[in-house]
């Protein structure tokens, strides 16, 4: 016992000093990241981390990079951002919705340190929001899983219904509605963002009834490994590419591309320009990419979808674009009107045709 | 609301599936803690049994050993908690922690090079004639060994338990470890073989869910699992028949919400989504009103000078 005692005083004095060395360190600018699942997933952390990667490649030795893998949402997580702001970093990119709230509580208590949180909408003197407009690539799936589909139903895996995910269920259902009029969601709630076991029993379910396109909105690969094994059954990437599924039953992906936007916030820390933003930037910024389509899906399917996309990119076409009906069919958007960023940024209605209900 | 869309016979066979692995990692930890040792690490022997069992099934193109190597490295992780607590005699709640925290680390490094590669199918059991039966024939007897194996296993420990001299020994073990010292029983070499016996049992559990329920190898993927293994032997009172009723209801309730979700039930999706948590402790807790209680020497070390 005494031992454990004497151990564990050592670590703590150790644990003091190593933070105040830290703190007084002052030439190296610190980044923290603070991950919701861990960097292996191969889908969203996946993707937050090459993002730190290539910031440690374009700064070499000027910026020290540090990370938190499977932080989960919610209190628990305030204790990692002071953990990490209390041991110097400058800047701190908190990667997940859940996330929100504790940015802003522990942004509150440490004014010299910038944040940026991912995906969220409140925004401080110190808290930066940054998020890429996803839809505009399931707007792509859309219109491919509603040409692939033979049995008409595309099955959806969901994480939490906050608004970026139902945005992205609404930007499917739209054009896949267009391209196949007679084509049906069936939408299951995982409540988690990765728990490979329960993705891949969502996704059995969803092809047991009928579903032979999945879409996921979940971060680890199992949907794509319980399509493959159920065969005659298409997924899509998300998040990141996820190619070792290709060509079947991966058939194209959304790819989020944060490199760019983490080196020039970077940038802004060490230069003493940073300033609170609120980016969301599309496939025309580069921020969201659509990974290859595969030889599975038709020519000319590919080619209609590769010309939405650059139709997107231009700003040609807006995916949501009256005119559009609420599920409850009262009007939204008249004709040619397109929606506005502050109701997508808010989103918690389904457009016209979607069965099931948001939960709440 | 469409209920017709959910095939009974298709929920009923998932069921059994998904249910395997958190009976294989709760039967093992039942044994462990009726020696009178609390393992807080059966998440972190679970996901090396899951890594070890993926690249070894991969390297070898062979499941089944793939599964036994899986068991070898829940058993020899398992030995490292053993030797901290039986031997140095560290806090139980502590190592147990660290198992874990090792547990997943380990396997992240060593898993690193087999993200995205599919592994070697495990063949289905070829039951003939009794999987013609309709309906009770797809449900039970088209499934791959392990199912079967989970069960057996089940009936088996409670035969050992209760029917054998070995296990009454096991059991005074950790009712009383000093008596049964005084007796002249080897307390910690008993301990010692419990513990690398539930440590095989989460390894084939882990192996299980990335050689068959995914199945895939990805970091974290037990997700949790393990702890839910670890409630589930205290709420179903150290007992292996409720452990079977636990893990199925558990399994079972959990496939059921996805599949009435799918099919647009009208019952909110919150209380769907908690459902599995909520009717597994429910019916485990009325069912333990009879008294029963923990192995009294549950998480209290030993030393023979004592």
């Amino acid at each position: 016992m005494k031992l454990i005692k004497h151990l564990a005083t050592a670590t703590m004095a150790l644990g003091v000093a190593t933070g105040a060395m830290a703190a007084g360190h002052g030439e190296k600018t610190k980044v923290g990241f603070v991950y919701v699942g861990p960097v292996g997933d191969g889908g969203w952390t996946y993707e937050h981390n090459e993002g730190r990667l290539a910031v440690e490649e374009h700064f070499g030795d000027q910026v020290e990079t540090v990370f938190v893998e499977s932080v989960p949402e919610g209190p628990d997580s305030e204790r990692v951002m002071t953990q990490m702001a209390l041991e110097g970093a400058d800047l701190i990119f908190t990667t997940s919705f859940g996330y929100m709230d504790p940015t802003i509580n522990v942004a509150s208590k440490f004014p010299d340190v910038k944040f940026e949180h991912a995906t969220g909408y409140k925004t401080a003197d110190n808290v930066s929001v940054y998020s890429a407009r996803f839809y505009e690539g399931r707007a792509v799936q859309g219109l491919i899983a509603g040409n692939l589909t033979e049995s008409n139903i595309i099955g959806y895996i969901g994480s939490y219904p906050i608004p970026e995910v139902i945005r992205g269920i609404n930007s499917a259902y739209i054009q896949a509605k267009k391209v196949n009029p007679d084509v049906e969601f069936k939408i299951v709630w995982a409540y988690t963002w990765f728990d490979p076991a329960k993705e891949a029993d969502a996704a059995k379910v969803l092809i047991e009834q009928g579903a032979d396109v999945i879409l996921q909105h979940t971060d680890s690969t199992a949907p794509q490994a319980a399509a493959q094994e159920a065969g005659n059954v298409y997924t899509f990437g998300q998040a990141s590419d996820m190619i070792e599924y290709a060509p079947m039953p991966r058939v194209s992906s959304i790819i989020d591309n944060w490199a760019p936007y983490y080196i020039e916030r970077t940038q802004a820390v060490i230069d003493g320009t940073w300033e609170t933003a609120n980016t969301w930037d599309g496939i025309g910024a580069g921020m969201v990419g659509i990974g290859e389509i595969t030889d599975a899906v038709p020519a000319d399917v590919k080619e209609a979808a590769l010309a939405l996309k650059d139709a997107i990119a231009s700003g040609e076409v807006h995916p949501f674009t009256g005119p559009l009906n609420k599920q409850d069919g009262s009007a939204w958007l008249a004709e040619g009107e397109t929606a506005d960023d502050g109701t997508l940024a808010g989103m918690n209605f389904y457009v016209e045709g979607i069965t099931g209900e948001i939960p709440q | 609301m469409d209920l017709s869309s959910i095939n009974p016979v298709l929920l009923l066979a998932s069921l059994m599936v998904a249910a395997t692995p958190l009976l294989f990692a709760a039967l093992g930890e039942l044994i462990v803690e009726r020696a009178g040792v609390l393992n807080l690490g059966v998440e972190g022997m679970m996901i090396t049994g899951a890594v070890a069992g993926f690249i070894i099934a991969v390297e070898s193109g062979s499941p089944a050993l793939g599964f036994l190597c899986a068991a070898i490295a829940g058993a020899l992780l398992s030995l490292l908690f053993a030797l901290l607590t039986q031997v140095f005699l560290a806090n139980q709640v502590a190592s147990g922690l660290a198992l874990t925290l090792f547990g997943l680390g380990l396997s992240a490094l060593l898993g690193r090079d087999y993200v995205g590669i599919k592994p070697p199918s495990t063949p289905k059991l070829d039951l003939g004639m009794l999987a013609d039966i309709p309906f009770v024939g797809r449900v039970l007897f088209t499934h791959d060994l392990m199912v079967y194996l989970a069960l057996v296993l089940a009936i088996a420990i409670w035969f050992f338990l209760h029917r054998t001299r070995a296990g009454l020994i096991l059991r005074a073990v950790g009712e009383n470890h000093d008596a049964a010292h005084a007796l002249g029983y080897k307390v910690v070499l008993i301990r010692f073989a419990a513990i690398a016996f539930g440590g095989a049992c989460a390894g084939v559990g882990g192996a299980y869910l990335s050689l068959v329920r995914v199945p895939q190898w990805t970091e974290g993927m037990t997700a949790g699992i393990g702890w839910i293994a670890l409630a589930l032997v205290v709420f179903a009172s150290w007992k292996p028949g409720r452990v079977i009723l636990g893990a199925y209801l558990f399994g079972g309730v959990n496939v059921l919400q996805l599949n009435l979700q799918a099919a647009g039930a009208a019952i909110p999706v919150e209380y769907l989504a908690m459902s599995p948590y909520l009717v597994t402790i429910l019916v485990l807790v009325i069912m333990s009103a009879d008294r029963s209680r923990a192995p009294a020497s549950l998480g209290r070390p030993f030393h023979a000078s004592n």
